[in-house]
This record gives structure tokens, sequence and C-alpha cells, in this order.
């Protein structure tokens, strides 16, 4: 048997509400407990013995930090990774229909697919075993889980046949309560999955030309995987889900990757102890869950955690706190500073005693099941909903000042205090 | 001679400090507010002090004998059963103040500045008439009442918040009168300035004296800490030696000598540290007064604000915006306290990221 992994890692156009993060590097890169996101991705692939192969489609332009990472992460997993760069944006079946020969080659099995903004202890081997179990050839298994009956409409919803795990129904984002089981973006599909793709991309470009679409409000090139191709085949015996209770959550907004990050530091305890931080004689204070990228500098009188993740060759002072937040390589502490529920951006300095703080916007904890809100930026009265608070790129802070649940875009110099705004 | 002070009521503009003790023994530049003016009208010959109170304080009496001894001089608690105004504790106290024909002293207890009794008493004989008022100059005229007067120093008139400007010289609640002005004031409810003051300027019988030092209601938290920036700078020039000096001593600050600092500190400028206060490592503090034996921990940092007393205030707190702890209030680590007023005896657990008050 042969598999291979797609991750879907989209393009610059998409990840919006990930600004001002994902303004200069791809979103999927971004960190979480130290590792790109779609690194952890990648090393679940990797624990799949018949995984041959991992392909990622989007529309980003080749550049450095993506080339790097993949012959990097390639060479580490010592799996062929390639990067197929869609001429637009295609959709997420129209990305893999396009690359269908890549996908097919060498004949795997069945394939994995992944869209790159989610964070999840993957269960693939035990969806792989579940996908095998099905009886019929034509099969196709979606992960799902659980979420909360209000915030069930903000995802693609199913219904499962409770005894053959068959989805007898699937919508996306229904305007009305339709099943607390949700879809989380991950699926393991048998090749012939092209076959409804290319009767949906036949009938898109019919309707093209005999001129019943509108070519203005409609995206000729666009095929949606779960809308257009897997919806239809809900009740057809060929769709099944398979629902795992580990942890799941999409990474839209920046609040929502310091909901990730503390979940992958915990999962570190059950896949990677080693890359947590310990207390000891001449070390910093370590609370909780801590990632401490080898090459940071940080002072043995800092106290760190919980959920903190120190990147490459950032500098922590003498005297500093962080508590739930990332601190992106290069970023500088000063003595004395705070930084609570931040992130603090690529080269970023924050001055001695100064305060960068944000407002958590975790899910409820005590009720199960709940996942991060859609997180606006704005309310609807127009003003800013309190978040964490995001430093950009190469922004200065001054000592003794406050950041307080505010963005700040990249390269600006503060001068003052700024509470509850966001700083162009 | 003699001396009036005006302590009125519970001091309610300097809450929370001011449910825990009387505001005449809230320190001030480590000093209870009431000493500065008794030492001072002490040094300048007055030998009886009497206190206009409306609340009877045993902490108050029992301090005031302290300074009886000490001072040599007599001090009279003059009990007002009503609140009696700004010119009623006058008529209260008539038998102690006429009982000779010398001037007396007559001060508000919310001021801070560099007392000129001995300089009063030589203008005062010298216009010979029934009152002079202590004037100083202030630069929004338009706040207060400003009071008019002649090249001579006579007064001609007052002016409540006026439109157009016709002086910049405000009532500073310093005033030496002759006993004649007992005759003035009958015992009931009065304003001083707004009953008496206006009919001996008609009489002609009223002067002003010019502040040449700092000036400062000192009555609510906020002009509390500006008349400490201002109170310090006047130690600088007149007794710097009582400033302490050394690393991370930034500026113009007063330690009491039994206070701890720890290392990497940056305290001041404008930072007034009481007795037994601890300050732990890597702090930084400016503009503010801790009052006795608080402790505040490691990486906090503080400005603008009044730590009361026996408070703990928690590593990497940031207080700010004039915040004031009360008596025994904890603070506990990483907070924010932006503008925030805490009760006594309460322990904080959550950021006040927006000016209020805590119950």
């Amino acid at each position: 048997m042969m598999l291979k992994g797609v991750i879907l890692i989209g393009g610059p156009q998409k990840g919006t509400r990930f600004r001002p993060l994902s303004l200069e590097l791809p979103k999927p890169l971004f960190p979480v407990a130290g590792y790109p996101m779609v690194y952890h991705h990648i090393e679940a692939c990797s624990r799949v013995p018949d995984l041959k192969e991992i392909l990622l489609i989007g529309f980003y332009q080749p550049s450095e930090s993506l080339t790097r990472f993949i012959q990097e992460t390639s060479q580490q997993f010592k799996l062929p990774i390639r990067y197929l760069q869609e001429y637009t944006s295609l959709g997420t079946a129209g990305g893999l229909y396009h690359f269908r020969d890549q996908i097919l080659s060498g004949s795997p099995d069945s394939f994995f697919v992944f869209n790159a903004d989610v964070y999840c202890d993957f269960p693939l081997n035990e969806m792989l075993e579940f996908h095998q179990s099905l009886s019929s050839n034509t099969r196709f298994t979606m992960l799902a889980t659980q979420a909360t009956r209000q915030q069930s409409v903000n995802f693609g919803c199913l219904v499962e046949d409770k005894k053959t795990h068959e989805v007898r129904h699937y919508v996306e984002k229904p305007q009305t309560f339709v099943s607390t089981t949700i879809n989380c973006g991950t699926y393991l599909l048998s090749n012939d999955v092209f076959k409804y793709i290319a009767e949906v991309f036949q009938k898109q470009q019919d309707e093209l030309f005999n001129g019943s679409m509108d070519t203005l409000t409609y995206n000729r090139d666009t095929i949606r995987l779960e809308q257009d191709v897997l919806a239809p085949l809900a009740g057809t015996g060929k769709l099944y889900a398979y629902t795992t209770t580990r942890f799941w959550s999409q990474i839209k907004s920046a609040g929502s990757a310091i909901y990730a990050n503390r979940h992958c530091l915990e999962l570190y305890h059950k896949y990677h102890p080693e890359r947590l931080s310990k207390n000891g004689e001449g070390k910093p204070k370590i609370i909780g869950d801590v990632f401490i990228h080898p090459s940071a500098i940080v002072d043995s009188t800092a106290t760190l955690g919980p959920n903190v993740t120190v990147g490459v060759g950032v500098c922590v002072g003498p005297g500093v706190r962080v508590r739930e937040s990332i601190l992106l390589a290069g970023s500088k502490l000063e003595d004395h500073c705070c930084i609570l529920h931040s992130i603090v951006g690529w080269n970023s300095t924050v001055g001695a005693w100064s305060r960068v703080e944000g407002t958590p916007c975790d899910p409820n904890p005590n009720a199960p099941f709940t996942k991060i809100e859609g997180d606006t930026l704005f309310k609807n009265d127009g003003r800013l909903n309190p978040s964490i608070t995001i430093l950009g790129r190469n922004v200065t802070v001054p000592a003794e000042i406050i950041i307080l649940n505010s963005i700040v875009l990249p390269y600006k110099e503060i001068t003052f205090s700024v509470k509850n705004q966001i700083l162009l | 001679m003699k001396a009036l002070i005006l302590v009125g009521g519970f001091g309610t503009r300097l809450r929370p400090l001011t449910l825990s003790r009387p505001k005449p023994l809230v320190e001030f530049g480590n000093k209870p507010m009431i000493l500065h003016q008794i030492e001072a009208l002490s040094e300048a010959g007055a030998k009886h002090i009497i206190l206009a109170v409306s609340y009877l304080s045993d902490m108050l009496e029992t301090e005031l004998k302290v300074q009886e001894e000490k001072l040599g001089i007599k001090i009279t608690m003059s009990h007002e059963e009503v609140p009696l105004g700004t010119a009623g504790p006058l008529a209260l106290a008539k038998k102690w103040l006429s009982e000779d024909d010398d001037p007396f002293f007559v001060l508000n207890s919310d001021i801070s500045c560099d007392f000129p009794f001995k300089e009063m008493i030589d203008f005062h004989r010298k216009h010979g008439k029934e009152g002079t008022i202590v004037v100083t100059k202030v630069e929004e005229p338009s706040k207060y009442g400003v009071v008019v007067y002649d090249t001579n120093c006579k007064i001609e008139s007052f002016v409540e918040k006026p439109q157009e400007f016709v002086s910049n010289k405000i009532n500073a609640g310093l005033y030496i009168f002759n006993p004649a002005i007992l005759d003035r004031i009958e015992l009931k409810p009065t304003s001083i300035e707004k009953e008496v003051f206006p009919n001996m300027a008609q009489d002609d019988e009223l002067y002003a004296f010019e502040l040449k030092g700092f000036w400062m209601d000192v009555g609510q938290p906020k002009d509390f800490l500006t008349g400490m920036c201002l109170y310090l700078t006047h130690l600088r020039n007149t007794a710097a030696e009582k400033l302490a000096e050394g690393p991370g001593i930034v500026g113009n600050v007063l330690v009491d000598p039994s206070a701890k600092i720890g290392a990497n500190c940056r305290i001041g400028p404008n930072v007034t540290i009481g007795p037994g206060v601890v300050i732990e490592d890597g702090t930084c503090i400016k503009r503010s007064t801790v009052l006795k034996e608080t402790r505040i921990k490691s990486h906090a940092w503080i400005e603008s604000s009044i730590i009361g007393w026996k408070c703990v205030v928690g590593q990497w707190v940031r207080m700010e915006n004039v915040s004031v702890l009360g008596e025994d209030v904890i603070v506990q680590d990483e907070l924010y306290v932006n503008g925030g007023r805490i009760l006594p005896h309460k322990s904080i657990g959550s950021s006040v990221a927006d000016p209020q008050i805590i119950m």
C-alpha cells in the first residue's frame, strides 16, 4: 500500500484575519509551539508508515522561506515534499484537480488532504484503519469532531449514520442548526475522487460556454471540495465520517494561534517531552509548558510560562515576565518588561518595565466542545473587540509604556502608551 | 501667638486613605500633613494651636499630645457639633482667640507650602489693619476665585471664576487676623471667603500678602502628588541633605532610613518612601508616595500613585494614573491598575484597566 499527503496552504489573499502576522510570512509557516503550522501536519504524516510523499498546494509565489522550510523538513523526515503552485486560487478541490497527475503519480491507494490552517492531534493511523474497514472501494473519509449547538453553524455540519458512520447529510455553515458534528477539514480520499471533481469541472465549463454562468461574479476556475464535491456525495454510501475527540482548532486569527500554541505544547508531553523547558540551577524560572528555541538567550532571572514559545534568536533580559505568549524570531525583551497574552513580532523590541498585554480569547473551558470564536476584529457597534496584543515585525516599544489590547502593524516605532487600538 | 487650623470633616476627597486615619495624620512627605503646619507655626512663635474639627478622633488626640510635649506648645481641639463652614469655627474658638490683643493665624489644613508665618506677621503689623490674606499666583485664574488689590496690597474685591482677566492671584488659605474680626462673625455656619472677606475689603481692613514659594491644596490625590513634587523640589533647594542619593535614585526622592530598597531599582523622580517600606529588586517607581510598612515586589512599575499603609504590590504589577491603595491592600502579581481607588483591606485579583473605585 502507498499513501500520499496533500496540504492545502492557500495564498496571500487568504488568511487576512491573521494580519499583520501574515503580511510578510505565508501564514502556514507561522510557528505554533516553535514549529511552522504545516510542520505539525507533516510530522503527523510522517507517523503514517505507508505515506511516501507530501505535496503542498497553494498560490504563494515561491519564496526563500518556503523553499528552505521544505528542504529542511524533507530532510528531517526523509520524506519527499514538493510545493505545487496554482496559477490562481483554484479552490480546495480545484487545486487537487489541477495537480491530479502529480497526486496520482506512483499510484497511491488513497491520499490525505489537509487544510493548513487547523491545528490538530491528527489521528491519521486510526482514520486510515477506519477507511480500510469500509467495504466500498470508492470511499471518502472525513475527519469530524463535536462542537456546541450554538457554534456548529460556523463550520461544515454533517449528520452521520450512528452504526455505519456514513455521512447522510452535509451542509457548509448552515444558517440554522443541523448537527453538532462538524467537519475538521481533514480527509482521506480514494483516487476516484477526481472522477467526481471532473464532473463538477465539466458542468462548470459547460455552463460557462452556454452562457448560463455569470462570469463576472463567479470564478470559473474555483471548485470547492466541501460544497461542490463532497456535499452531493452525502447519502450515496461513499462518504464516511471518522469522529475524533482529540484536540482540534482552526487557526484563523492570531488569537487562536496562542490557543493552538497552548495545546501543541501540551501535546509535547506526549510526543516530544524533550522540547519542553525544565527548571534548574542557573536557568530561568519555568511555569507550566514552555518551549525555548536552543538559539534563544533567556536570562536566568526571567520567569516564563505557562504557554510560552520563545523563537529563534530571541533575547529575554533580566527580570522579564512572559505568560501565554509567543515571542517570534529575533525579538528582544529588555529588563523587567511584562508580556501577557501577546505575540511579539519578528525583531521587535520591548523596552524596560514596559507592559504588553492582550485579552485572552480562549473558548470557555467549562463548556465541552466549545471552539474559539470566529473572532471578528470589530464589534457590531464598530468598536475594536478586546483581543490579544500583536506587535508586527520590527516594532519598537520604548521603556515603561503599556500596550493593551492593540494590534501594531510592522515597522512601527511607538512613543506612548496605546490601548484598544490598531496602529497603522 | 495663637493659630487656628481649619481641619473640618472626614477628608472624603482623600479617600480611601482617610478611611483608615484622619486626614491630618496622612503622611505628606513622610510627615503627617498637620505637622508641617504645627511645626512651622511653632517655629514662628505660636504657643497655642487650636484645631477646628467636626469629628473626634483618639488617634489624632494621641498624636497631638506627643507633639505638645515635643514642641512645648499647647494644642486644643475645638469640636464643632455641626459643621460651621470656614468662618464659624472662629466664633466657636472665640474664648481662646480673644484672650489677648495679639493677632492670630488661621489656615486651611490642606495647604502645602513654604509657610511664611514670620513675614506675614511683619507685613500685618506694617499695614496695621484687621486682616491679611496670603495670595498665590495661578496659571488659570478662571478656575478659581481671584483677589483684586491695589499697588499697596489693599484688597479691593473678590471675583469668583472670572471670565476676563482681572487678577491671577488667589486666596491661598492662610490668614492673619486681629481679634477684632471676631465681632464680624456669628456662631453659625458661615463662609469666611464669601460672607466675611467682602465686607472687610469694603471697610479697607484687608490686605494681600504675596506668597513667594510653592503652594498647593493637597486635599485630593491628584493634587497630593503634584504638591509632593513641589515639596520635594523645595527640599532640594532648602534641605538637600534630607533627600536620598545613590545608585538607582533619580531626582528628588525622600526615603525613610528604615526603608529597604533592593538592587536594580529605579526610584524617582519625585518619590516618597515611608518607614519600614520594602522595595524589592528591579522595581521602578516614579512620582508616587509609598506609605509605611508597604512591600513593593520585584519588577513592579508604579507611576503617579499613592500606596497606602501595609500594602503588598505584587511582582510585575503596573500601577499608574493616580491609583490610590487604602490601608492593607494586596495587589496580586502581574496586574494592571489604572486610576483605581482601592478601599482598605482588599485583595485585588484582576486588573483595573480603567479608572474606578474598588469597594
